[in-house]
């Protein structure tokens, strides 16, 4: 254990883009936590003697036309971004890596069945068939996130297949089904605690990539309600001021999400670096 | 090679398959019953099942999924409540401007992607390696309709170097009369100068964002590939007969750096074609991405599902593309097989 700890500071003190990365992710997770009781205005508050008014020291990401500060949204916002990517991750992980490991590790018609079905998944441009969900389903956060999961669980199924065939003969699958144990509990006790660092790695990789997808969704109308405070949402409403010139409507909205999905992608390559059993030696 | 093609082309039938099978079920999976929704809401009890029979929905689901194909067949995807247009009419009129948009925005990407990451896998560690590694960090990292709206407020409002993100003409230009659907090619061809260069400067935007936005993997694939090829056992054999540096990168390395590019174009497609609809929305371009943006916000289904279904058809079809044209650059592909 303390093999590995010692392994995690190394990394952390070697990379200073990775250490980088893990302090912008608790920044974020902290933004995410205490935003709400942090923001110096309530982000609903509309104000008809501060409209679109620029960055100040009043309000430091400026108002928008409303009279909204909008640094209290960017900053509220932040929990529900977060929170909608986060359970699409555990949903995706959840269904992605069982059906996975399940299709690698036992293969035949299992891995026929799983595969068919992540083609399909597959076949659509990934954007498109969340939205056709979304629309499908109804317009609600819920249908969001599990939009979300579902065009990401290919991906998923992909690296969990591979890791889980390659492992299905090992010397330690063996050990374990001599001493007896039954298929169910070789695949749950050995097979998933040995491939669960390299998903741990897809996992923030991902989480990227569904922030984007739930602000895609957002801005175009979809899910949530617009005085709800959301990245998506925010830039959509700042979207017509970019013309007239009040950038910063848009603008911090927009870096907040690139930021936040910058963090999750650098800290996938971090992480990979932790987990990558050719960097401990 | 013919052949081989050929079964390419049944091997993308079972995505086919999938796809009517996915868009078929969405389209019954309506919130509340479609029967209801399409009577509208003082319909009697009575009104709502004459409603349920003549749209076919008392019949089993492979009943009706056997209907739904013979309507695809016949070409009819329903109408669009709010316009009344049959939804096929308005796609088939819409697609070229969303066509053009990813095609340039393709184009665009690839130019700047493949030579960026040959030069940066040929000068590791240069200038030129380190902006190829921010570039791709950064790519994925930007929504494609946030930087389009940076460009807007850039490059229109502040420097007035773009015209208005409004569609895909100025208003003092009309359309060139219509050969592909593809306002560029079509000014070309009826020899009009200045709607052509009108046309560029509309897309000029738009297409900057989508390639922005899907430069990042091509860049980074082109990159690792092309390390990989040069420290492969024939390149070091080129190089220790004394072969001519730009030969052994240009046409032994690069060629066959290119066949993974190629497999990663059909994941950039994929980006490309959800991008596109966003861009669409920030530049108001009159693509099938706002058609189906219109839809959603009134609830309009059928142009939804025949956004989809077009879509996810035009994607299997560019998969398709990809597919053979890597059997036309890498001959051992039908020794393989």
């Amino acid at each position: 254990m303390s093999e590995t700890l010692k392994h995690i500071r190394y990394v952390l003190t070697e990379n200073p883009v990775t250490l980088f990365a893990f302090s912008l992710f608790g920044f974020i997770l902290f933004c995410a936590l205490f935003g709400p009781y942090l923001a110096p205005y309530d982000p609903l508050a509309t104000n008809g003697a501060a409209t679109l008014q620029p960055p100040s020291g009043a309000h430091w990401f400026g108002t928008d036309a409303l009279g909204r500060d909008i640094f209290s949204r960017v900053l509220v916002a932040t929990r529900l971004d977060l929170g909608i990517a986060f359970f699409s991750v555990v949903l995706t992980f959840a269904i992605g890596a069982l059906a996975g490991i399940a299709a690698g590790f036992f293969g035949g018609w299992v891995d026929r069945v799983v595969g068919r079905l992540a083609d399909t998944i597959m076949a659509f441009p990934l954007f498109v068939l969340a939205m056709g969900i979304v629309a499908a389903l109804g317009n609600t956060v819920g249908n969001i996130v599990l939009a979300t999961a579902i065009i990401n669980t290919p991906l998923y199924a992909r690296v969990a297949r591979a890791e889980a065939n390659i492992r299905r003969n090992a010397g330690f699958v063996e050990a374990a089904r001599l001493s007896g144990n039954g298929e169910a509990r070789i695949l749950l006790m050995q097979i998933l605690p040995n491939i669960l660092p390299i998903l741990m790695v897809q996992c923030s990789l991902t989480m990227g990539y569904a922030i984007l997808n739930a602000a895609g969704l957002s801005f175009i109308g979809l899910g949530i309600a617009p005085p709800t405070p959301e990245w998506g949402i925010l830039v959509a409403e700042g979207a017509a001021y970019m013309i007239s010139g009040e950038w910063w409507v848009a603008l911090f909205p927009g870096l907040a999400l690139m930021t936040a999905v910058f963090c999750f992608n650098l800290l996938g390559d971090g992480l990979r670096d932790i987990v990558d059993p050719r960097r401990r030696t | 090679m013919l052949r081989l093609i050929g079964k390419r082309l049944v091997g993308a039938l079972p995505s086919v398959i999938g796809v009517l099978i996915v868009t078929f079920l969405l389209t019954r999976a309506l919130p509340g019953d479609p029967a209801a929704f399409f009577a509208g809401p003082a319909a009697t009890p009575q009104a709502i099942e004459e409603v349920r029979r003549a749209l076919g929905l008392d019949k089993t689901l492979p009943e009706q999924f056997v209907v739904y194909l013979k309507d695809l067949a016949r070409g009819d995807l329903g109408n669009s409540i709010a316009t009344g247009q049959p939804v096929l009419t308005e796609i088939r009129t819409r697609l070229p401007a969303s066509l053009e948009l990813t095609l340039y925005g393709l184009l665009v990407s690839v130019l700047i992607a493949v030579p960026l990451g040959v030069l940066a896998a040929t000068r590791p560690g240069s200038w030129i390696d380190h902006l190829c590694r921010v570039m791709t960090t950064a790519g994925v990292s930007l929504p494609a309709f946030f930087t389009g709206l940076l460009l807007v407020y850039v490059l229109y409002y502040r420097l007035g170097w773009a015209p208005a993100p409004l569609g895909r003409l100025d208003i003092f230009y009309s359309a060139p009369p219509h050969v592909t659907g593809l306002y560029t090619i079509d000014a070309l061809l009826a020899g009009d100068g200045a709607t052509f260069r009108a046309a560029c400067a509309q897309l000029l935007l738009p297409v900057t964002a989508l390639a922005i936005f899907t430069l990042a993997p091509l860049a980074r694939m082109t990159r690792a590939a092309m390390l990989e090829v040069l420290g492969s056992d024939f390149i070091r054999t080129a190089r220790a007969s004394g072969l001519p540096k730009g030969k052994i990168v240009y046409a032994y390395a690069f060629r066959n750096a290119m066949l993974p590019v190629v497999t990663t174009l059909g994941m950039v497609f994929s980006f490309l074609l959800g991008a596109n609809v966003l861009v669409e929305k920030v530049f108001s371009w009159p693509g099938i991405g706002t058609f189906a943006i219109e839809a959603l916000i009134s609830s309009d289904y059928a142009p939804i599902q025949g956004f989809v279904l077009t879509m996810a058809l035009l994607y299997v079809a560019l998969n398709l593309a990809i597919d053979i044209l890597y059997i036309v650059i890498d001959p051992r592909v039908g020794f393989e097989s």
